[in-house]
This record gives structure tokens, C-alpha cells and sequence, in this order.
């Protein structure tokens, strides 16, 4: 990553036409000294996330404080009848535990990877994925009920009218990133299993070479899906 | 990257000089997943319990921040980047938080208006 990172002399002649204009913005600075050109840019994309899944939750703040209509009760809507008693929050409850489950074993799995310990991070990453697939599917029962109980974007029996549109607006993106999220676990499991970081091989993408900090990269946006969640529990769930 | 395997609990520091890679002990981590594990038992016995008001929502918020800060500081290793790429990231959201305050004033005015204007039927 040396090539595209270092500062280069100022006397170097400038390209023409876009070419030289796209140079000048590629490599005439490094801001972020310690951390590579990938953790940096995955940084900055969680911040643009960051600003999304904020303008979502604030949204629903204002469509909450404006109504004039009760907003649904969270605590039973999303409660289930187990054993014939009503158990509130529980679904979401296991759902919070699995996702910190595999925030946890993501976390192993990065540690793993920078030992080279290459069968523990892939089994530590399908471990992770696999707790990723298992809150999607979960979050599709939680839709089908609600949507069978007949809730609806333009309204609902429980209440304010944009509760479901709130609802399946934000927890359908979170659903969204968690998908996708487990997607590139197993792309990069497989990286790993095949020793691809171990060769440098070149990404089928980006056509850069790879090396393990990509698992930690994959890491800080499974833990940013985690932490997204930690919001959605604490004011959509529980407020 | 170095090709022979240097491990995290022989030499930390040179490690870290090396590369950019983050190398902490797993107990640390341990540590952390058992806190999330119970600040999220402690988020969820909020409802269970009931709580309702003032306490419900400070409780509901101390441990949402403890959650997000531990996730951020240790699991994305931020406490141990440098300053520069931690101010780019951790600023900007306050943005929000204005953003916030703006839309809390005007969701106010605006059940406001609909109280006074459409007392029994908006």
C-alpha cells in the first residue's frame, strides 16, 4: 500500500487533463498516518452511514413528538404469548443477544486472523455469519407477524398511523446491512481459507492486493451493524 | 505485512510498529462481550420491570452509551487510532445531535398546532 500512501515530491510533473487533477487529489497527502487507505475510506463510509440511519431514527423522533394519536405500545406489539403468558420484548431481546453474540466472535476472529491462525478466523467468521443469517431470519418473522396483525406503512390497529412505516423503513435498512454483512463475511472466509492474504493475492474487485488487516476492515462494519442496532433497541424498542 | 507469523503476546510493540494491525489480548476482549451481554440484560430489564418516566428513559440512554461506547472504543479499536482519524469520525455526529435539538423544537410546535387546530379529529 506504500505505492498509493506516501507523500511524493511536490516537483513531480503534473499530468494533463483529469488524469492530473485526479493525481493531485490521490496522493499528495496522508492524513490518517497509522491507519491504511482501506480502514480510513471504511471509516469514512460509517460516517456517511452514520448520518443515514441518524436522519432515520430522527425522523421517527419527529413523526413520534408531532402526533396527536398514542404511539403504538412497543413492549406489547412485539411481545409473544409463550407458555400462555405474554412474555414482553422477548423476540428483539433474543435478537440484541445474538447480533453482540456475533459482534463477539467477530472481534475473535480479527484477533485470530492477525495470528495467522487461519482456521480460527474462518471458523470464528462462518460462526459470525451465521448468527447474521439467524437475526435476518428472525427480523422476516417479526415482519410477517406484524404484517399479518395488519400492520402497514399508511397505518396500523395499534395507533399512530406512522409507526409502520418507521418500523419497516429502519429495521428493514438495518435488515438490509445485516445481509449484506453476512454476504462479505463468507467472501472474506473464503479469502482466508484459501490463504489469499497469506499470497497478497489481488481482490477480484479492486484488483488490490489483500492482506489480514481486510478482516479487521470486514470487522468494523460488522460491529457498526451491531452498534446501529444498539440505537434501534434503545428508541424504537424500549423508548 | 512481514511473512513469518509474529504473535500478539510475544512482542506487541514491534508488531505494532510493523503494521498497522490491531494486536490486543483476547481477554480483553472476553471482557467486553460479558459487559454488552449484561448491559443488554440491564436494557431489557428496563422494560421487563416496567420503569416508566424520567428513570425508564435515563436508564434506557446510560446503557445504550455504555453499549456504544465500548463497541467503538474496543471492538473497533478506536481508543487506540490516532487522534487525527479519531476526531474525523467521532465529530461529525454531533451534527446530528443539532440536527436533533432542531427537529425536537419543531415537532413540538407542530403537535402543538395540531392540538389548538384539530381538537378532536385530526
Amino acid at each position: 500500500m506504500a505505492d498509493t500512501t506516501a507523500n511524493h515530491a511536490t516537483s513531480r510533473p503534473r499530468r494533463p487533463g483529469i488524469a492530473g487533477v485526479a493525481a493531485d487529489w490521490a496522493s499528495d497527502q496522508r492524513a490518517f498516518k497509522t491507519a491504511s487507505w482501506g480502514k480510513a475510506m471504511m471509516w469514512i463510509f460509517l460516517l456517511s452511514d452514520t448520518f443515514i440511519f441518524g436522519c432515520f431514527l430522527l425522523a421517527y423522533m419527529t413523526a413520534r413528538m408531532s402526533t396527536v394519536v398514542p404511539w403504538p405500545d412497543a413492549s406489547k406489539v412485539f411481545g409473544l404469548q409463550i407458555g400462555g403468558s405474554d412474555v414482553p420484548l422477548i423476540l428483539i431481546a433474543i435478537m440484541t443477544f445474538v447480533l453482540i453474540s456475533s459482534s463477539g466472535t467477530m472481534a475473535m476472529a480479527v484477533n485470530c486472523a492477525y495470528q495467522r491462525r487461519r482456521g480460527a478466523t474462518v471458523v470464528l467468521m462462518l460462526f459470525t455469519a451465521l448468527m447474521g443469517a439467524t437475526f435476518v431470519g428472525m427480523q422476516a418473522f417479526e415482519w410477517t407477524k406484524l404484517i399479518s396483525e395488519g400492520v402497514r406503512p399508511w397505518g396500523n390497529p395499534f395507533g399512530a398511523a406512522q409507526f409502520g412505516a418507521t418500523f419497516f423503513m429502519i429495521t428493514g435498512f438495518h435488515g438490509t446491512h445485516v445481509t449484506i454483512g453476512v454476504i462479505f463475511l463468507l467472501i472474506v472466509a473464503r479469502k482466508v481459507w484459501r490463504g489469499e492474504y497469506d499470497r497478497g493475492d489481488r481482490g477480484f474487485f479492486t484488483s488490490r492486493r489483500g492482506d489480514y488487516e481486510q478482516v479487521e476492515i470486514m470487522g468494523l462494519y460488522w460491529h457498526f451493524v451491531d452498534l446501529v442496532w444498539v440505537f434501534i433497541f434503545a428508541f424504537f424498542y424500549l423508548w | 505485512m512481514s511473512a513469518p507469523a509474529t504473535h500478539a503476546h510475544d512482542v506487541p510493540q514491534a508488531a505494532a510498529a510493523v503494521e498497522h494491525g490491531q494486536h490486543h489480548p483476547i481477554r480483553l476482549y472476553l471482557i467486553v462481550w460479558f459487559w454488552l451481554f449484561v448491559l443488554s440484560a440491564c436494557s431489557y430489564f428496563v422494560d421487563y420491570v416496567g420503569f416508566e418516566g424520567f428513570l425508564r428513559w435515563s436508564l434506557i440512554i446510560v446503557f445504550m452509551m455504555l453499549k456504544a461506547g465500548l463497541i467503538v472504543a474496543v471492538f473497533m479499536h478506536m481508543v487506540w487510532e490516532r487522534l487525527a482519524l479519531v476526531y474525523a469520525i467521532l465529530l461529525p455526529p454531533v451534527a446530528v445531535l443539532v440536527f436533533v435539538a432542531i427537529m425536537a423544537i419543531e415537532s413540538d410546535y407542530t403537535a402543538l398546532m395540531r392540538t389548538m387546530s384539530f381538537v378532536g379529529g385530526g
